[in-house]
């Protein structure tokens, strides 16, 4: 069962406001963390603008030699991006389930303050089940 | 995975959990009681509940977003209808049609067939100025701050003031897409 290294979130200006590293591969620390979410959002505005084609929103999908980045970005300019081994199946559903796990437990929050990092327990609570194994393999059917 | 379709507003109501109506009344109707108090000035509440919705407004646009499943708006005109179908049936519960567009399509009236929030409500001659319902403005403007259109959303008809419907006038100001700034070497 392919597996899950890493999920970021990125605010609009491309700072990092949650990472979570779940796999025994790709750990970050902090530093390489911010370093990795500036990077991925300069690397997806600069691809609108190399596109070939019209219309272009960004990169959804890099496929690498030893890992997969899905990435989503919400119409408000908030970037989801996982990384995980290659071949891993149903990533954009689990991106959707994130955002809207973010739209819940993180936007709903009063206290939460707009494109800050996110520090809500139930926002992670319920961000660990989903990702659990089992759950992913669900939003498959 | 092919992408999922949008969803109708309908359907988003009688998905979410609900709650009792005569508590949503009561409680926004505390709030502008609370603020007449406190600030005392009709304008200044006016302001406060702008705010106060231009708040909530930011938050709420992603929730729509997620459970809509929309994809971008092609134009104002289809923002204006998203609002009006989905946006406001989906949290108010409310149907709302768009009407009075103006020649460049940048300017236009969403009229609410009800209001949830003025249920019982009379406004007496103290407060003839007050926008009871102006968090609704203030919601718009924030939900479309968020999705790069900077409007103006003002009350045209309010039938707490002796109209005949409700009716909010919605302005595109300006687009401000994301830029990114660019050095050119000259």
């Amino acid at each position: 069962m392919a597996a899950i290294y890493s999920l970021y979130i990125i605010n609009k200006s491309g700072g990092l406001i949650f990472y979570k590293d779940y796999g025994s591969k790709g750990r970050m620390d902090t530093n390489d963390s911010l370093r990795v979410a500036s990077l991925w959002h300069s690397m997806h505005a600069i691809s609108q603008q190399l596109s070939p084609t019209t219309g272009c929103s960004g990169i959804e999908l890099l496929e690498a030699d030893t890992f997969d980045l899905h990435c989503f970005q919400s119409l408000t300019g908030t970037k989801f991006f996982v990384v995980c081994e290659p071949g891993t199946q149903h990533m954009e559903a689990l991106l959707k389930v994130v955002y809207e796990l973010y739209t819940d437990y993180v936007l709903k929050n009063p206290f939460y303050e707009m494109e800050m990092p996110i520090r809500c327990e139930l926002f992670d609570i319920n961000l660990t089940q989903a990702v659990q194994k089992d759950r992913v393999a669900l939003l498959g059917r | 995975m092919p992408p999922a379709a949008p969803r109708s507003g309908d359907a988003i109501f009688a998905s979410v959990e609900r709650v009792n109506a005569e508590l949503f009344t009561l409680t926004y109707g505390a709030i502008v009681r609370q603020l007449l108090t406190d600030l005392e000035e009709v304008e200044e509440v006016n302001k406060q509940l702008d705010q106060m919705g231009y708040n909530i407004g930011i938050r709420l646009i992603d929730e729509f977003l997620a459970k809509s499943n929309v994809s971008r708006c092609v134009d104002f005109k289809e923002t204006a209808e998203m609002i009006a179908k989905v946006g406001f049936k989906m949290f108010l519960g409310v149907t709302a049609s768009v009407m009075n567009w103006d020649a460049d399509g940048t300017c236009c009236s969403i009229v609410l067939e009800d209001n949830p929030l003025v249920d019982f409500v009379e406004l007496p001659d103290t407060c003839q100025g007050l926008y009871y319902c102006n968090i609704l403005s203030g919601v718009i403007r924030g939900a479309l701050e968020m999705v790069a259109m900077k409007t103006e959303v003002t009350w045209i008809r309010d039938m707490l003031r002796g109209d005949d419907a409700y009716e909010l006038q919605v302005k595109l100001l300006k687009q401000v897409p994301e830029e990114y700034p660019y050095k050119d070497d000259e």
